[in-house]
């Protein structure tokens, strides 16, 4: 294959940008299920895998997609699923599998409006919570989101990375409005940049492989299956070798590994963007689609000279408590901008100085939030009525 | 002895039970990746769920211990990758049929090159002796305290019906033709099924009064009989056993590798 | 020294090989199976019987005479 060494500019949707964003960094396994908002990322890699010398699979359904990942992954291969809300729902039992065995993944779930079948084809961000907690039991995982097209791109190789450095599940928390919106995207030559590879044991073969015992810097070299090293995987707490225990002393300390390896790395894991927010007194937080009416906001305000910021998350999970409370540090208000009923804002309340100043902007109709609407509820707040 | 090349003996004694038929499956296993003479690096095992799904942590092969019934998809996405390997799955009767239903019946349809056995022992045996799809009726178990009203159905039949190209059965009694219904089902191009009827004294023998493990074997030996045979021509109510299907068809992975070359041309 | 070994520690004493032994040859004492080289025609059927691989047969040792197999198949 040739390298290019310019930009690749094209107008394309985000569910296409974020297929062009996975096979940047190297996806070569997708297993999927038909799910409106999200079925264009299968469609285009029904189409484009397969040149990349990948695999596409269409399942029988969205648990079995997500087992597949698995699967595929454990085989070798970067891989990952994409779906919405109900389906979303499906695969959180693999996920769990996927958190517990330490499996690199990543899912993508273009948000619709819930709860059950909801609302199809509008848009909603209701599932942050979901994204964080869907599976049972004790864990940590990352969320990212994205507002453009470009950022879905480049979120969605940030994803690959941070699922293969930390062997994590990752969550792209994308939803309709940015999934099916077309805007320029700019993709860099190939290299530009980085893609992280898979982290491989150079444990020679006969020699004792323990796929479960972590580096001192936390990341645990993996072995192919049909490779070198023959172990076992399981869902059950287990050793070092894969094998189940209940000793509880293991038991403790998988379950602090698996949850530390991210938590501990909040800030690292920390990925935002900011709009005017040092001498804000105003602050606005948010992130996906609604961070494009917030961001719409700030401008025309700033133009007119307010003191207004926008801080856009796109790091959900693990929280960023640290940046939010410095960022917010200033603000005399702070308004949340997301489409659910203030998923977010319970989090930014706990980490704020002043939680009474932190006031839910919100839509809940299917529609998108707009920037009248965050308007009307600062002019409450400002006590200039509504 | 060789087959013990082929396990993880730090974890034997195993914890199945005494007299469960389990044990004699895995024997039969091993004998039979023994007589091909797979290398172990080349054998991958994915297992779902319940009594049967603990058979992954003995063999010495590359081993996924995944979800309740989420085995063959698990094994789906490693075939895909590594089609070289030879991927077997053990299942439960409950986890292949009942929440594995679908994955099942997919799996058959599309004819990917893996040997699924169902370890069809009528009970869910990890949870303490309910019913199963496979139950049928009239059988009594913890959650069947009036027997059961629920209708089996016949495991072969759906797999048939779903298109797998190699389908058969046995029993745990009929220990030398498991090893050679595995021994065609690993050499067969395709979605392979090999149905064991197997024994659960603990809690389906115990419970319905099948006696112990000795009674239970021998009543699939007096109440099978090999497809064609006279005795089965003679009474319809004996369970047949053999292959059921053995037919030529494209193969999965195979038929995946020619989109990736159509994919490269256009 | 007999050829079919037996693995006390992994034996379970489920009397499946004692039953299904064609000659007898095998019988349980304290819950374990134990062997009677003397009834042995070495057919192996207690090997591929055992759920718990407690059983090794040394077919090298067979003895010519030894040829009765069990109708398995059938």
């Amino acid at each position: 294959m040739s390298h290019k060494t310019t930009p690749d500019i094209c107008f394309v949707q985000g569910n296409e940008a974020c297929v062009r964003g996975a096979l940047y960094a190297g996806l070569r396994f997708f297993a999927g299920y038909p799910i409106t908002p999200s079925t264009e990322i299968a469609e285009h890699l029904a189409e484009q895998l397969p040149r990349a010398g990948g695999r596409f699979i269409q399942m029988e359904d969205e648990i079995a997609s997500m087992c597949a990942v698995c699967g595929a992954s454990l085989a070798g291969a970067k891989a990952m699923t994409a779906t919405s809300g109900p389906g979303f729902s499906l695969k959180q039992e693999a996920i769990g599998y996927a958190v517990m065995t330490e499996i690199p993944c990543v899912v993508v779930n273009v948000q619709r409006a819930g709860p059950s079948t909801g609302l199809a084809t509008k848009v909603a961000q209701g599932d942050v919570n979901q994204a964080r907690w869907g599976t049972h039991g004790d864990h940590s995982i990352v969320v990212l989101t994205a507002s453009s097209v470009q950022d879905v791109f480049n979120v969605t190789i940030e994803a690959f990375n941070i699922a293969e450095t930390y062997r994590t599940p990752v969550i792209l928390l994308f939803d309709e409005v940015v999934g099916h919106m077309r805007e320029k995207l700019v993709i860099p030559p190939e290299g530009e940049i980085p893609v992280v590879q898979r982290l491989r044991t150079e444990v020679k073969p006969g020699v004792n492989y323990h796929p479960y015992l972590p580096r001192e810097d936390g990341r645990l070299p993996m072995s192919d299956f049909g490779g070198a090293h023959r172990y076992n995987v399981t869902g059950l707490y287990h050793d070092i070798w894969g094998f189940p225990t209940e000793n509880p002393e293991q038991v403790d300390k998988l379950i602090h590994h698996l949850v530390d390896k991210l938590e501990n790395r909040a800030e690292k894991l920390a990925l935002w963007k900011e709009y005017y927010v040092e001498d804000a007194e105003h602050l606005l937080i948010s992130y996906g689609s609604s961070a494009r009416s917030a961001r719409h906001l700030v401008e025309t305000r700033r133009a007119k000279g307010d003191r207004i910021g926008l801080l856009e998350l796109q790091t959900l999970w693990p929280f960023p408590a640290q940046l939010v409370r410095e960022k917010t540090a200033k603000a005399k208000n702070i308004f949340m901008v997301e489409m659910n009923m203030g998923q977010v804002l319970a989090q930014v309340k706990q980490v704020v100085q002043r939680p009474d100043r932190v006031f839910l902007v919100n839509s809940m109709d299917g529609q998108m939030v707009t920037p009248a609407d965050i308007g009307k509820i600062m002019r409450v707040v400002e006590g200039r009525g509504f | 002895m060789s087959v013990n090349n082929y396990i993880r003996e730090r974890f034997f004694p195993h914890l199945w039970c005494p007299g469960c038929g389990h044990g004699t499956i895995l024997n039969a296993l091993l004998r039979t990746v023994e007589s091909l003479g797979i290398d172990k690096s080349n054998m991958c095992m994915v297992s779902g769920i319940g009594c049967s799904a603990r058979i992954s942590g003995y063999v010495d092969f590359h081993s996924m211990h995944s979800m309740h019934g989420r085995a063959l998809a698990c094994a789906t996405g490693i075939k895909m990758i590594k089609p070289e390997l030879n991927v077997v799955v053990p299942m439960g009767d409950g986890d292949a049929m009942a929440i594995g239903g679908n994955h099942f019946i997919h799996a058959c349809r599309r004819n990917i090159d893996m040997v699924a056995i169902i370890m069809n022992n009528r009970i869910y045996g990890m949870t303490g002796g309910q019913y199963s799809p496979l139950s049928g009726s009239g059988i009594l178990a913890t959650t069947a305290p009036y027997r059961s009203i629920d209708r089996e159905f016949d495991a072969t039949q759906l797999a048939m019906g779903a298109g797998a190209t190699f389908v058969a059965r046995t029993t745990a009694f009929h220990v030398k033709e498991i090893g050679s219904l595995l021994k065609k089902a690993f050499e067969h191009k395709g979605f392979s099924v090999v149905e064991v009827l197997t024994q659960c004294p603990t809690y389906f023998g115990r419970k319905n009064k099948f006696g112990g493990p000795v009674q239970m074997l021998e009543w699939y030996r007096d109440n099978t009989a090999p497809l064609g045979s006279k005795k089965l021509e003679e009474n319809s109510d004996l369970i047949p056993r053999g292959v059921f299907r053995q037919v030529d068809a494209p193969e999965y992975c195979a038929e995946y590798a020619k989109i990736v070359e159509k994919a490269h041309k256009e | 020294m007999d050829p079919v070994s037996i693995r006390a520690q992994w034996c379970k004493g489920c009397g499946i090989c004692v039953a299904f032994c064609p000659k007898k040859a095998l019988r349980l004492e304290n819950e374990k199976a134990v062997h009677n080289p003397e009834l042995c025609i070495l057919c192996g059927m207690c090997e591929l019987y055992c759920p718990d691989l407690a059983v090794t047969v040394d077919k090298s040792q067979k003895k010519p005479q030894a040829t009765r197999e069990v109708a398995n198949e059938s």
